[in-house]
């Protein structure tokens, strides 16, 4: 895996995001600054991390979906290069028109920053892999805008398509809404666009990835992507 | 040249700001508020003078960065 984690002014998951791609894939990401216009040859991953990119400023991800380096990830996924983005990342990929629909304000209005459960959809993605269908994983999310929208005709596409990838659930995999914290349209935590290589997800799968921390429920995502691209490659 | 873009939330779209403030003003006492929708005022200065330029313009910077189409609409001023 030659995963490249993109850096922004104000994000601040970077370092978590390189340290559990290291760890799960054995092999060190590179760090690739927003002004650049090239990514590193021979990349097979971009990871836009979580964090405040620009502070927020406009609306979240808004600007850093305009840097330089964004034109060279759209160029990569229109190759069918694999891009995953959490948390800030999820909501900059939207705001780069790489995903649809937006995130807003939590509807409970409030910051949410702990840990949930989410039911995996699909198994049969490069980024869901390391899951079964159907089975729940515990990881944390740490959001004030995570509620995601969009028009119904992309709901209804997104749900016929088979694109949501990760559901707000309770422990045993109900879905309903006192489990869904932020009220996102049909508890979606991820989505991927329509070619399934660019995943979006609000919680932080790589803060579970070591038995010292308590759960490990995110190593599963990095696990299956370095198989992925291991056999890829 | 003075130009303004205004930008609002689509109806429909939760504006829990819109609704603190509205909460806000109704335990001030303002009587006869119904409801608030919050949204964004750009003062821009260019540096043409040709209105019907300045109009495209700022539509360019609206569609690109101001507005994000999903959920907000804009409207755009030139002020002269």
């Amino acid at each position: 895996m030659k995963a490249a984690v993109l850096v922004f002014p104000g994000i601040n998951r970077e370092r978590d995001m390189a340290r559990t791609l290291e760890i799960v894939s054995g092999q060190k990401p590179s760090m690739v600054w927003h002004a650049e216009h090239e990514l590193p040859a021979g990349t097979d991953l971009v990871v836009v991390p979580g964090g405040f990119s620009y502070g927020d400023y406009l609306r979240c991800g808004a600007i850093a979906a305009r840097a330089p380096v964004m034109d060279a990830v759209r160029s990569f996924a229109a190759k069918g290069g694999l891009v995953l983005g959490v948390c800030n990342g999820f909501q900059i990929l939207c705001e780069a028109g790489l995903l649809p629909g937006v995130l807003v304000r939590n509807q409970n209005l409030k910051f949410i920053c702990r840990d949930v459960f989410l039911r995996v959809e699909k198994a049969d993605t490069p980024f869901t892999r390391g899951y079964n269908a159907g089975q729940v994983i515990r990881v944390p999310v740490a959001h004030g805008e995570g509620n995601y929208t969009a028009d119904a005709d992309t709901i209804a596409r997104l749900e016929g398509e088979g694109r949501v990838l990760f559901r707000y659930a309770s422990p045993d995999g109900r879905v309903d809404k006192d489990w869904n914290h932020n009220g996102a349209i049909n508890a979606i935590a991820g989505i991927v666009n329509d070619r399934g290589n660019v995943l979006g997800m609000m919680p932080h799968p790589e803060n579970h990835v070591e038995s010292v921390i308590g759960a490990t429920d995110g190593r599963g995502l990095f696990a299956g992507l370095t198989d992925h691209l291991g056999k890829a490659a | 040249m003075k130009a303004r873009v205004t930008v609002t939330l689509k109806t429909g779209i939760l504006d829990p700001q819109g609704k603190a403030i509205e909460g806000a003003l109704k335990a001030l006492g303002v009587a006869g508020v119904a409801s608030v929708r919050q949204g964004k005022v750009f003062d821009i200065e260019l540096e043409g003078g040709d209105p019907k330029q300045a109009e495209t313009l700022l539509k360019q910077a609206a569609d690109k960065l101001l507005a994000n189409t999903v959920i907000e609409n804009y409207r755009v001023e030139v002020l002269g």
